[in-house]
């Protein structure tokens, strides 16, 4: 019960519930969809990108605590990146959600990593890694400027 | 050459029996007795794949320990002993549905392949561009895609029967949509996701009338109720053997011995033809004719153990058993706060599909999973019906005959702690 209570902690139930960011910012250049067609989670990516760098992201969609909250605290951390930190980013996000690199190593050094942390508790939860990976992989389609819908199923 | 068995005449019982113990069943399903995190297991998801007794267990052991070769061809002891088995578990079929002739049943992997078997062989046949089939909205994918897959290759039209919001059947919409060009008529006998029961007999009756078979997919439907095919007079019946308590990788397909006297085989291989050559293969008849290649043996026997199993309960009694558990959990679930009950049609199997006000189906069912309740979450298969209500998923318990009141307790209990943690 304890992992329970570790993956949906106060602060991914408030992002689940009160999701930040939660529109499609002015002047966005960049957009992707992602859908998990098992499970129904569905969110829309908007960034705006500027000299490399995430001048704006925001997000719009539906879906479960984890997918939304993992949108949430994801469009927080991006804001004033570069595309390399983004990229930096997201592969450590991936390390502790799939349980290869241990959290509390990985909050020290990075950033905004002590924030994208609180997720790690998905790691306990396998069938839920796609769900607060989909941002994500949503967001890296954005960035890149590919086309097709994003799945993590 | 027949058992002596066979030759005597069937006994019938003295009476039908209308409860068991559940407990003693129980005790048959070893699955039951183990914890999950710790927790003890309640699982309320029969409805996607039934847990199995040791009697299904055992007679599947049997098989591959005692009696194991491969059937029709033989000429040695095993391969008897293995094809009376085989055969059977077939004829257990037939009496477990009264269907007239044990031809008239078809060994296939499970419903899903029955049904492509039909649109295929029978579809393909038949059916030609303009023609029209029925179905109706809370089908299964399994009785949807085949259709549409027909429809692709021969340019069938299919129309679509709806539901209102408590889940039910539209009958007069039904009947508006019967016209001069139906051709079959397709239909769920049990909603899997809603758990509704159309009014099957009406369906058939008036079909019928106008000359259209029907088929119906009772997956949901022979696992909680006595089905006699003679007496719906359906022209098809499907089922899986996965959901009956039995084994999965077998299913059944019933039909009228006159269709599958007129429909050409589905796969072509070895034991559906009488002779081969060349220059012109001759098929054998039915029911061998839709049965290439070596079958599930060992599944249609361990079908034919879950077929004793569940004759043994009483399929009334069974029927009481859960029904009595859906009108329980009906009543426990109305008792907690923004649980919403979605479709509650006056006829239904005790499947129950619900939503939690403003949480996820799948934060329901983590949170319920860990506390030891096994529900299935999502689309059940049934995407037209989440699009009816327009939602991508829902929570559904299903109730079968080894659950408890105790365990709708557990679930009930694991939905104040969605709602606490929730809160």
């Amino acid at each position: 019960m304890s992992e329970l209570r570790e993956l949906y902690q106060e602060v991914i139930l408030d992002h689940g519930k009160h999701p930040r960011n939660f529109h499609r910012p002015k002047g966005c250049n960049r957009e992707s969809q992602g859908y998990n067609p098992l499970c129904g989670d569905k969110i829309t990516i908007y960034l705006t990108l500027e000299d490399g760098l995430v001048k704006d992201a925001g997000f719009e969609g539906a879906g479960c605590a984890i997918s939304m909250a993992s949108a949430s605290l994801m469009s927080e951390t991006l804001k004033g990146k570069t595309v390399e930190e983004v990229r930096a980013l997201f592969e450590r996000f991936r390390g502790f959600v799939m349980g290869q690199e241990n959290p509390l190593e990985a909050a020290g050094d990075t950033p905004d990593l002590d924030k994208l942390v609180v997720l790690s508790g998905v790691r306990e939860f396998p069938m839920r890694v796609k769900c607060a990976t989909l941002a994500w992989h949503t967001m890296s389609a954005a960035m890149e400027g590919r086309k097709e819908e994003v799945t993590t199923d | 050459m027949k058992a002596v068995a066979d030759l005597l005449p069937e006994r019938e019982p003295k009476a039908r029996p209308t409860e068991f113990d559940v407990e003693r069943v129980r005790r048959d399903f070893p699955i039951l007795a183990r914890k999950v995190y710790r927790r003890p297991l309640a699982f309320l998801d029969s409805a996607a794949s039934a847990q199995k007794p040791r009697q299904v267990v055992e007679a599947v052991r049997r098989c591959y320990e005692q009696e194991y070769a491969n059937v029709h061809r033989g000429v040695y002891y095993l391969s008897e002993r293995a094809t009376e088995a085989f055969e059977g578990a077939r004829r257990k079929a037939q009496r477990f549905i009264n269907a007239a002739d044990e031809r008239e049943i078809v060994f296939t992997r499970g419903a899903t392949e029955a049904i492509n078997l039909v649109a295929s062989s029978y579809g393909g046949a038949c059916l030609r561009e303009g023609d029209e089939i029925i179905l109706s909205t809370l089908e299964h994918h399994s009785n949807i895609v085949p259709w549409q897959l027909l429809r692709d290759r021969v340019g069938i039209v299919i129309r679509v029967v709806p539901i209102d919001d408590d889940g039910e059947f539209l009958f007069e919409e039904y009947e508006k949509l019967l016209g001069p060009r139906t051709k079959l008529v397709a239909l769920t006998h049990a909603s899997n996701s809603l758990g509704t029961i159309p009014p099957v007999a009406k369906i058939i009756e008036l079909a019928h009338r106008r000359g259209v078979p029907v088929l119906l997919d009772g997956c949901q439907a022979v696992p909680h109720t006595r089905v006699d095919v003679q007496a719906l007079d359906c022209d098809f019946y499907v089922f899986s053997g996965h959901k009956l308590y039995g084994p999965t990788g077998i299913g059944v397909l019933y039909a009228k011995a006159r269709h599958l006297e007129a429909m050409p085989p589905y796969q072509g291989g070895g034991d559906m033809i009488k002779r081969v050559s060349f220059e012109k293969t001759e098929y054998a008849d039915i029911p061998s004719k839709f049965e290439a290649g070596t079958p599930n043996i060992a599944g249609a026997i361990g079908l034919g153990a879950a077929i004793d199993y569940v004759s043994g309960l009483g399929m009334e009694a069974i029927e009481a058993h859960d029904q009595a558990l859906l009108r329980y959990a009906v009543e426990r679930l109305s008792e907690v706060g923004g649980i919403r009950l979605l479709g509650e049609a006056r006829k239904r199997a005790s499947i129950v599909s619900f939503l939690v006000e403003g949480v996820h189906s799948h934060d329901v069912g983590t949170i319920l999973d860990r506390t030891g309740v096994a529900v299935r979450v999502g689309h059940h298969c049934a995407h037209p019906v989440m699009d009816h209500f327009g939602i991508t998923g829902t929570v559904r318990a299903s109730f079968g005959l080894y659950n408890t009141r105790e365990e709708v307790d557990a679930l009930v209990d694991g939905l104040h702690e969605v709602r606490r943690i929730f809160a």
